[in-house]
């Protein structure tokens, strides 16, 4: 009997912990607690910040993958790169619909006349269109297809999708709020990392 | 010849407590409520702060957002920035005892013992409709007097032409102070006509009893035609002055939040569309109103163009 792939098993079940927590919230809402406030009093916002947020969070994790290997040198961890950045597409693809469907009635002519006038949607947009191609190119024909070298340049797409993504959360907060910013932060960190040459990455771990 | 007619709440310097004493009266009080005897002045829990008897003056003909939306779900970025904080966190208010000095371009400035100022003043019930900037609303029975009885007591010179709010900024209540989100104190204002207006309400209590501490205890403004964030919450001072007084949030983002902030369909925020809201209990967003739907204050803004002066 094959290994058991435990440690993406363990990543899909961390990525899926924001969906089912959504579903089964909705659920109880809807069908047996009307009063229910495992969404706050305001489900709708609550669904669509925590989508956003989800897509994010699993990008970074996404981007994350490659500096983690480069310092720790565990191999292994690559293989969850993939399966993460699938489920920040997904994630950033059900915000977009949850927004079309909740705020803009599914009207694509509202979609792009937002988009045209207000700055965050454009972001966000932009985030979710740069994450396109790179689903559509996930597999292993596509790599063969592209070949190794432009498959990476375009997946090079991802720290857009993240630093557009950061952006669109930044605008659409109100006041100063140090949370976007923190995200925005970890990303330029990740993208410092991997320009940094591999031999500094190891000396550190090395002397710490 | 000058008349000078306290009202019945106003607190001379005479009759302020030694300290020791009072403290000492807080550490009885708190016993008895601990003990249940009393209810309790303060709380974050809306069904353990006391009743304030009030008569029903004005109803906003739909049912009331439920109790537990109205104290559970609120912005008070004192206590932090998701909308369940105030009530997770405002624990650590001590909203009794409370002055309120009231101040400033008058003849006769007052500092009012807040408790006192509630045993004693006649209460209104007062259902108003209440539009957050965000995009979400409620209904709200809060209980008031009509912020005007206050400044017809303090008597404002001819040279007073707005009011200034300032929320407490005390570190020690206010967890929130720390992150820099805004410039604090929290402050706001409005113009004398304003403030003056029938409904502007001072208000001390919602759902027939006292604020709890997320809702901005012991004592904050409502003006129901303008966005929420214009109904300043636990409220210290208040100051009648002559030119616009600086208002948080205009602070913070003048290009976003003016100083007027009346609810307006037809003036988006420069993010999101003002032309909907959605009431907190249902699913699907409704038309905004002009004015909240309190097409009475038109006329305070009579010739102004309010696309400018949003």
């Amino acid at each position: 009997m094959a290994r058991l792939p435990w440690l993406k098993l363990a990543a899909h079940g961390v990525m899926a912990i924001p969906l089912f927590f959504l579903v089964t919230g909705w659920t109880e809402l809807l069908w047996w607690n009307p009063a229910s406030r495992a969404l706050s009093a305001e489900p709708v916002a609550y669904t669509h910040n925590a989508l956003g947020l989800a897509a994010l969070r699993a990008l970074l994790a996404s981007l994350a993958v490659t500096p983690v290997r480069l310092v720790t040198g565990w191999g292994r961890v690559v293989t969850v790169r993939r399966l993460l950045g699938l489920w920040a597409f997904a994630y950033a693809l059900m915000h977009l619909l949850f927004y079309l469907f909740a705020e803009l009635d599914w009207s694509l002519a509202a979609l792009a006349a937002e988009t045209a006038k207000r700055p965050f949607i454009l972001a966000g947009m932009v985030a979710g269109l740069a994450l396109l191609p790179l689903a559509a190119t996930s597999t292993a024909a596509a790599i063969r297809r592209l070949g190794a070298r432009r498959w990476q340049a375009l997946h090079r797409l991802a720290y857009l999708a993240g630093a557009a993504g950061c952006v669109h959360f930044i605008l659409r907060v109100k006041g100063f709020q140090w949370e976007p910013w923190l995200y925005l932060g970890l990303l330029a960190g990740l993208l410092a990392m991997r320009l940094a040459p591999q031999s500094a990455l190891r000396l550190r771990l090395r002397t710490s | 010849m000058l008349i000078r007619r306290n009202p019945s709440w106003a607190l001379p310097e005479r009759e302020a407590t030694p300290e020791a004493l009072y403290m000492n009266r807080r550490a009885v009080v708190a016993g008895l409520v601990a003990a249940g005897a009393l209810p309790a002045a303060a709380s974050t829990d809306p069904e353990k702060v006391a009743r304030i008897a009030a008569r029903r003056t004005m109803d906003a003909g739909e049912p009331a957002t439920a109790l537990a939306d109205v104290t559970g779900y609120n912005n008070f970025y004192e206590y932090g920035l998701d909308k369940g904080d105030p009530a997770r966190r405002a624990g650590t208010l001590r909203p009794s005892p409370w002055t309120l000095r009231v101040g400033g371009l008058v003849k006769t400035p007052l500092t009012l013992d807040v408790d006192r100022y509630i045993a004693r003043a006649p209460w209104e019930e007062r259902v108003y409709r209440f539009r957050c900037v965000e995009g979400w609303s409620m209904v709200i029975p809060w209980v008031g007097v009509p912020l005007s009885s206050l400044i017809r007591a303090v008597e404002p010179l001819g040279s007073a032409r707005y009011v200034a709010f300032r929320t407490l900024a005390d570190p020690a209540q206010m967890p929130g102070l720390r992150a820099p989100v805004l410039d604090w104190p929290y402050r706001e204002g409005l113009r004398m006509d304003e403030a003056m207006h029938e409904l502007t309400l001072l208000t001390v209590g919602v759902y027939g009893r006292r604020l709890p501490n997320q809702n901005g205890a012991p004592i904050r403004l409502v003006v129901p035609w303008k966005y929420g964030f214009k109904s300043i919450k636990s409220v210290v001072a208040i100051d009648f002055v002559e030119t616009q007084p600086e208002t948080s949030w205009n602070m913070a983002t003048p290009r976003e939040y003016g100083f007027y902030s009346n609810v307006n369909p037809a003036v988006d925020h420069p993010r999101w569309s003002q032309a909907r809201e959605r009431r907190i209990g249902e699913f699907r967003r409704r038309e905004t109103l002009p004015f909240n739907g309190y097409a009475e204050v038109a006329g305070l803004y009579a010739g102004m163009d309010l696309k400018r002066f949003f």
